[in-house]
């Protein structure tokens, strides 16, 4: 028998008996900037595409939940903060080994390019926008004619934003679970799927649904992959790994992880979207709302879990 | 310098007097520690044995902490001692998920706190609090590139262990076995 105590006794909140440091707002954050950049990455990516007319809500309105979602979830992380008065010290310096640190910078960048983007097809929503002063029309004219250098940079920054919120867990290699580099694939994978659902729920155009679907039937199969490889990884791993996985083979969040993100937030979709493609008329709704609700759910349950998993001390 | 501390887990007896003598040198918040007493107890009865650690920040050469703070707010001085400052500090929290050995806490302030090694001692000559006050003298502080410092002198004399060192920290804090 091992048996470790800590007989002085250590109650420090939030890390003791087990580390709780990073609530809810956390994974509701990084379930937000995984949206936002599945959404952005799509219409930056039809439009570069000359695509802009055929899939005009793709390229158009959908990207309007970006800029909602980037605020909501900024609002989340500085509510976690807990020394508020001080997050400007965060854009003092770009520190590359941080990823929050340039995660921050890179949000600000996207958010930033997410509200341009919605600024210039405001007239979607509102037909008769007018702009009132005549600085920002000349801001509007500057951004048209540079609308595809700001796709690019909507692009790449959209990209950097889905592979960071993983990233940023998979530096840590304290907590074993988070430290895999499949982690940043991972979360992207996650939030492309998520971007392509909320595209086939607002679409009212049905060629758009399709591609759409089709698109979110192979990242979902992509992201299966990876969830597969990534415990393959774990269980080929040290003990610590081997522990880590063990949480979802078995362990206190089996069920919850299984059933919520592998079924109901991936393969029922998948298979849904399945039989959408081979036409049979599936209500677009339902595996829209299952893969954003196990995009939303695997974020929570890795960041927790991730918590509990720590090396043999 | 390369300030270092060695624990004697065949002297320390668990007196939590290095527990005690932290948080009133440095103000600790109540219901808070910085350094904490890890009991081990292998074996089945009557074959029993005790490992006796008394554990704190283990002020790491490879600080995950440090990497970490997207501010720059944990950062190593000279001396190899890793600190926090307040007002650099925005309390993410991240640096208290990559410690391993979950030797930081958030302080009711705000900020990111932790064990100093004593800083404002040690600068001054002084050994830490906790190493200062201990009963049965089983903690050696000193700086590892003078091989006439108490903790070069012991580690030299005998076998020790750092905690979790496949997590690549490089630990400055060991323990004598």
């Amino acid at each position: 028998m091992n048996e470790e105590l800590i007989i002085s006794g250590r109650e420090n909140l939030m890390v003791d008996p087990q580390l709780h440091i990073w609530h809810w707002p956390i994974p509701l954050y990084l379930f937000l900037g995984g949206l936002a950049a599945g959404v952005l990455f799509f219409a930056a990516l039809y439009y570069l595409m000359g695509k802009e007319n055929e899939y005009r809500s793709a390229v158009r309105r959908v990207p309007f939940l970006a800029p909602i979602a980037l605020v909501l979830g900024l609002a989340a992380l500085f509510y976690d903060l807990r020394h508020k008065a001080f997050f400007w010290q965060l854009y003092t310096t770009i520190r590359l080994e941080s990823p929050m640190s340039w995660g921050a910078w890179t949000l600000l960048v996207i958010t930033t390019a997410s509200f341009i983007w919605c600024a210039l097809h405001i007239r979607e929503f509102f037909p008769g926008w007018d702009w009132k002063y005549n600085w920002l029309k000349d801001l509007e004219v500057f951004f048209n004619k540079y609308k595809k250098q700001l796709a690019w940079v909507i692009l790449i920054f959209a990209i950097i934003t889905g592979v960071y919120t993983g990233i940023l867990l998979s530096a840590f290699n304290a907590r074993p679970l988070w430290n895999t580099s499949v982690l940043g694939p991972l979360f992207l994978a996650s939030g492309l799927s998520a971007g392509a659902a909320a595209i086939v729920l607002m679409s009212k155009n049905r060629e758009e649904r399709l591609l759409f679907t089709k698109i979110d039937l192979i990242i979902l199969g992509v992201e299966l992959f990876l969830i597969v490889h990534m415990f393959m990884g774990f269980l080929a791993s040290t003990q610590v790994q081997i522990e880590a996985a063990e949480l979802f083979l078995g362990g206190p969040y089996t069920m919850v992880f299984w059933i919520f993100v592998v079924i109901l937030g991936i393969i029922i979709p998948g298979v849904l979207d399945l039989m959408e493609l081979r036409g049979k008329n599936i209500p677009a709704v339902i595996p829209g709302v299952l893969v954003l609700l196990g995009s939303f759910m695997f974020r929570f349950i890795f960041v927790f879990a991730g918590q509990v998993s720590r090396w043999l001390y | 310098m390369r300030y270092a501390m060695a624990v004697d887990t065949k002297k320390c007896v668990g007196c939590s007097d290095c527990v005690v003598a932290c948080q009133t040198e440095n103000n600790v918040p109540i219901g808070y520690c910085r350094d904490w007493v890890v009991e081990v107890m292998d074996g089945t009865y009557p074959q029993l044995e005790i490992e006796l650690r008394s554990e704190r920040c283990n002020h790491c050469e490879n600080a995950p902490c440090v990497r970490c703070c997207p501010t720059g707010a944990s950062h190593i001085v000279d001396g190899g001692i890793v600190l926090v400052k307040p007002n650099k500090c925005i309390g993410c929290g991240a640096c208290i998920a990559s410690c391993p050995y979950d030797a930081r806490y958030p302080h009711p302030k705000g900020y990111v706190d932790k064990c100093t090694f004593c800083v404002h001692r040690v600068s001054q000559g002084m050994k830490p609090a906790c190493v200062s006050v201990c009963p049965t003298k089983c903690m050696y502080f000193g700086d590892l590139d003078d091989p006439n410092s108490d903790v070069s002198m012991v580690l030299k004399k005998r076998k020790y262990k750092t905690l979790i060192p496949e997590a690549g920290t490089k630990p400055h804090l060991y323990f004598l076995i």
